[in-house]
């Protein structure tokens, strides 16, 4: 052409001269077998990757587990000025993994603040070990009245809450509740720094204050308690 | 020059050839023909030999030294791994409660076990050190600039899937050591915002550390990331191939002062 560029090629396959065009056909045969071809392929790793990711991931994220309540003890058994350690099966049929040392002691009144939520009645308090660090396992030393952490020096008062080094919020606690005088500890709930309760318990190093508990949404596989 | 032979009784000297008479073929030249007609055969089909001397006889440049053979260094380390890895598979048992009494089976009962889960451990080791040499030879050279940029994130995301074969392989001897170690290093994962949460449960298998957790880094160690280190070794074996090797950054270029002049 004149000014040296190509006339642009009419959308239509007719205007365009091919053989066998239909009218108004924009797509020629050539490009709808070739989409055709790209589309079934795309199907069919799909019919294969996406159960197989759902397979990884689906029950890692949205499995409930049972509730489980355990006894660890007749009622008289626990004092409320001192911690006594029992182990508990987190996971079961797995053997010593899916064990882990709590510490139980009844509940004060007086001095564990705040009182009670509406619709809990929990005369006894069970701690969990697992520092709020990065998940190392916490000791009671009942000479300091404190849980000490050996990792990184994390350190919690009578109450779980953190008194120094590391740990972004209070140590997790376990429900229990009290069947024929015997205590019994169920599932764990995580607690912020003014001690509200989080039944979605958050992984050690999630802080809970602020925007922190946005920032770590809850999951979806939490404990159902009724 | 033709060496004088050896005194031998003249029944086992070679006898010379008689007038007419076709040449000899010895057995060892006869081998030489059979391998050349084997490749020959082997190349008129595939035509292998092409991309074969394009990557074997390479022009490199003047200066290259022994920082250049950190690269091959990192390839063989990580040979290394894959095969020790695939055999310390066919003792090893990947199941909470066997996994710490197979990997003290193939320490202290299996024939050159140690030796072998040994090179498995320490290797491991010197892979992520020469993986970090060869990065720093690559920055301190210069040699990820244009257009080699692409061969640097190839690299980069190497890098990182060598740390999660450490984390991930660090879990299978599944003593305290590994236990402790993954449940903070699951619980760093943990920490990224908003996705944190998912990933680590992700990687646990659950919200607690589990009897999947195991079987989940098992397969996660030995088959989902070397495949994927394979195919990126690949590709960036490819690059150095196409885009070849840079001098090192104390050369100068030949002929530069005649450049200067022209610019003047």
């Amino acid at each position: 052409m004149a000014d040296g560029r190509k006339e642009p090629k009419s959308k239509y396959t007719l205007d365009r001269g091919m053989p066998g065009a239909f009218e108004g056909e924009t797509v020629t045969r050539r490009r709808f077998m070739t989409l055709t071809a790209n589309g079934a392929g795309a199907v069919a790793v799909a019919a294969f990757a996406l159960p197989a990711l759902g397979f990884a991931a689906g029950s890692a994220l949205f499995d409930r587990p049972p509730v489980h309540w355990e006894p660890v003890g007749a009622e008289d058994d626990f004092p409320d000025d001192t911690y006594l350690p029992r182990v508990l099966t987190v996971v079961a049929g797995i053997g010593q993994v899916g064990r882990t040392t709590i510490y139980v002691r009844a509940r004060n009144d007086k001095t564990d603040t705040p009182p009670n939520p509406p619709g809990y009645d929990e005369r006894f308090i069970a701690m969990s070990t697992r520092c709020m660090h990065l998940g190392c396992p916490v000791r009671y030393i009942d000479a300091a009245k404190r849980f000490v952490c050996p990792c990184h020096g994390g350190v919690y008062n009578f109450e779980g809450g953190v008194d120094g080094g590391p740990p972004v919020r209070p140590l997790d606690r376990f429900y229990t509740r009290v069947r024929n005088g015997q205590v019994e500890v169920g599932p764990r709930y995580s607690v912020n720094s003014e001690f509200r309760r989080f039944p979605s318990y958050r992984d050690p190093a999630q802080d809970l204050d602020g925007i922190g508990q946005y920032l770590y949404p809850g999951r979806f596989s939490t404990p159902k308690m009724d | 020059m033709k060496l004088p032979l050896p005194p031998l009784p003249a029944a086992l000297q070679p006898k010379p050839k008689r007038p007419g008479e076709s040449e000899h073929v010895k057995p060892v030249e006869q081998l030489k023909e059979a391998g050349i007609a084997t490749v020959d055969w082997i190349d008129e089909r595939t035509s292998l030999s092409q991309p074969t001397r394009w990557i074997m006889f390479r022009k490199i440049p003047k200066g290259t030294n022994w920082f250049y053979t950190l690269g091959s260094a990192t390839l063989f380390a990580f040979l290394s791994q894959a095969v020790t890895g695939v055999f310390l598979a066919m003792y090893y048992d990947p199941s909470v409660t066997n996994a710490y009494e197979s990997t003290r089976h193939i320490t202290n009962d299996v024939f050159l076990g140690e030796f072998v889960r040994g090179m498995h451990k320490w290797g491991s080791t010197v892979m992520v050190i020469l993986v970090c040499l060869h990065m720093a030879r690559t920055f301190f050279f210069g040699a990820y600039k244009y257009p080699r940029e692409l061969n640097w994130v190839i690299g980069v995301v190497l890098l990182i899937l060598t740390f999660v074969m450490s984390f991930t392989g660090y879990l299978l001897p599944f003593d305290q050591r590994s236990y402790w170690a993954t449940i903070v290093g699951v619980n760093i994962n943990g920490t990224g915002p908003l996705a944190g949460p998912f990933l680590s449960d992700f990687l646990r298998g659950g919200a607690e550390f589990g009897s999947t957790t195991l079987s989940r880094f098992y397969s996660i160690h030995m088959l989902l990331i070397p495949g994927a280190i394979f195919a990126l070794i690949g590709a960036h074996l490819y690059l150095v191939t196409k885009l070849g090797t840079t001098a090192p950054p104390w050369l100068k270029a030949e002929g530069s002062d005649g450049l200067r002049e022209e610019r003047v």
